[in-house]
């Protein structure tokens, strides 16, 4: 097939059945590889619905210079968009990352500044906020906070994901900005209101330290305008050695190779299926790819070294 | 019942330094309680004046968020692990 730009590739990702993996027989399992994107995430979805939304409300000119905080994959994303399009970019990213969201930023073109690993991506977003307002000059997205970013999801993810899936009766996906689980979770329950729909997070552990007071607690704007609280349905944790583990089984099982988050919403995903009575089928949306992670050592180091490892690096 | 709870980074110092602390109640509500009995410097920590809970604190029993489940109300049994913290990004 033929196209005229890469940013036509964003989107209409496959859905795949990994229902070998599922622990209930009578429950099919079947995930969305975001991965397929070109920029490698979910968050070339929203990189591009963000940056034209921008354009179109006059908020972001040509040549003007954006800033946006990122643990990697929006900054990614937002940075191959800009490069199509002509404009710089700095990314805020904590300093904890894997080495390939770096390497990858940089590939595209994009500027980092680090923030302190220790305040996890809230420390990013608060570095972010306070360089915008430093200087007017620079475009601010706001991934947290910006409404493109769970339409991009409501008009696009939660729409392939009915296409190719109306049996669905539970959606599991990881919350990050939240905006995953507001679009599709509000496209879906509105198709069917009895499709529930479960948060997956990381455990926020180590990696948050730096937070000292609770009034450096963070929720995204997103996820309060889109009401996540009634949206969702549940909401679980699943620990770095779960995540790992579930992302190597990915693998040997039924051959996908995605990334860490994609395992502990893989996780989520089974703690679902072992929980429903009679039939259902899950549908779960994987992030990323598992290339972002090759440093980890996930699939190929001793469990418990990669666990610690994945204590100290923000993998989400 | 005799619950473990996870204790916050950011809430240590005020619980004596421990990581983990054990702490009894059928409910969260009274876990919670009784931590504050054991730490009063936890007071005020994790619910508002009314009674509810904390915006930035999330409470997971057995690592299910209990807002989802029966808030502070949400049942525990012997065994069970709480844990508390933040509520932080990702992206």
């Amino acid at each position: 097939m033929r196209h005229s730009s890469v940013l036509d590739l964003i989107g209409d990702t496959p859905l795949v059945d990994v229902s070998p993996l599922s622990p209930n027989a009578d429950v099919r399992i079947l995930a969305k590889l975001e991965g397929q994107n070109p920029g490698g995430s979910a968050k070339d979805r929203i990189a591009l619905a963000m940056v034209e939304a921008a354009e179109k409300d006059g908020t972001l000119r040509p040549g003007q210079t954006l800033i946006e905080p990122s643990s990697g994959n929006t900054g990614i994303g937002l940075a191959m968009v800009c490069r199509v399009k002509g404009y710089p970019i700095r990314i805020v990213m904590p300093e904890n990352v894997s080495p390939e969201r770096s390497q990858l930023l940089e590939i595209f073109g994009a500027s980092i500044i680090y923030s302190p690993g220790a305040e996890g991506s809230n420390g990013a977003v608060r570095m972010a906020q306070r360089l915008a307002d430093d200087d007017p000059s620079l475009a601010f997205l706001y991934q947290y906070a910006n409404d493109a970013n769970p339409r991009a999801h409501y008009e696009g993810t939660g729409p392939e994901i009915w296409r190719d899936c109306p049996e669905v009766t539970h959606f599991v996906a990881g919350l990050g900005t939240s905006g995953t689980l507001m679009g599709v979770g509000r496209y879906l329950k509105e198709q069917n209101p009895d499709v529930q729909v479960w948060a997956v997070e990381p455990p926020a552990g180590e990696m948050v330290d730096g937070l000292r007071n609770l009034d450096d607690g963070y929720i995204p704007p997103v996820f309060e305008k889109w009401h996540g609280p009634d949206l969702l349905d549940r909401k679980l944790i699943v620990r770095p050695r779960e995540s790992i583990t579930w992302v190597r089984r990915l693998v040997d099982e039924v051959g996908v190779f995605a990334g860490i988050s994609s395992g502990a919403v893989m996780a989520g995903a089974a703690k679902a299926a072992e929980r429903i009575d009679g039939a259902g089928v899950v549908v779960t949306v994987f992030p990323d790819g598992g290339w972002k992670y090759l440093s980890s050592g996930a699939w190929t180091d001793d469990l418990d070294q990669v666990e610690d490892r994945a204590r100290r690096i923000n993998y989400w | 019942m005799t619950v473990e709870v996870r204790i916050p980074t950011m809430m240590r110092p005020d619980a004596g330094g421990q990581a983990t602390a054990q702490a009894n109640g059928s409910t969260v509500a009274e876990v919670l309680e009784d931590l504050v009995l054991q730490f009063p410097r936890l007071q005020g920590k994790f619910t508002n004046e009314d009674g509810s809970l904390h915006k930035f604190v999330n409470v997971y029993v057995n690592d299910e968020d209990v807002r989802y489940l029966e808030r502070l109300d949400t049942k525990v049994a012997d065994g069970d692990e709480i844990a508390i913290l933040p509520a932080v990004a990702g992206g």
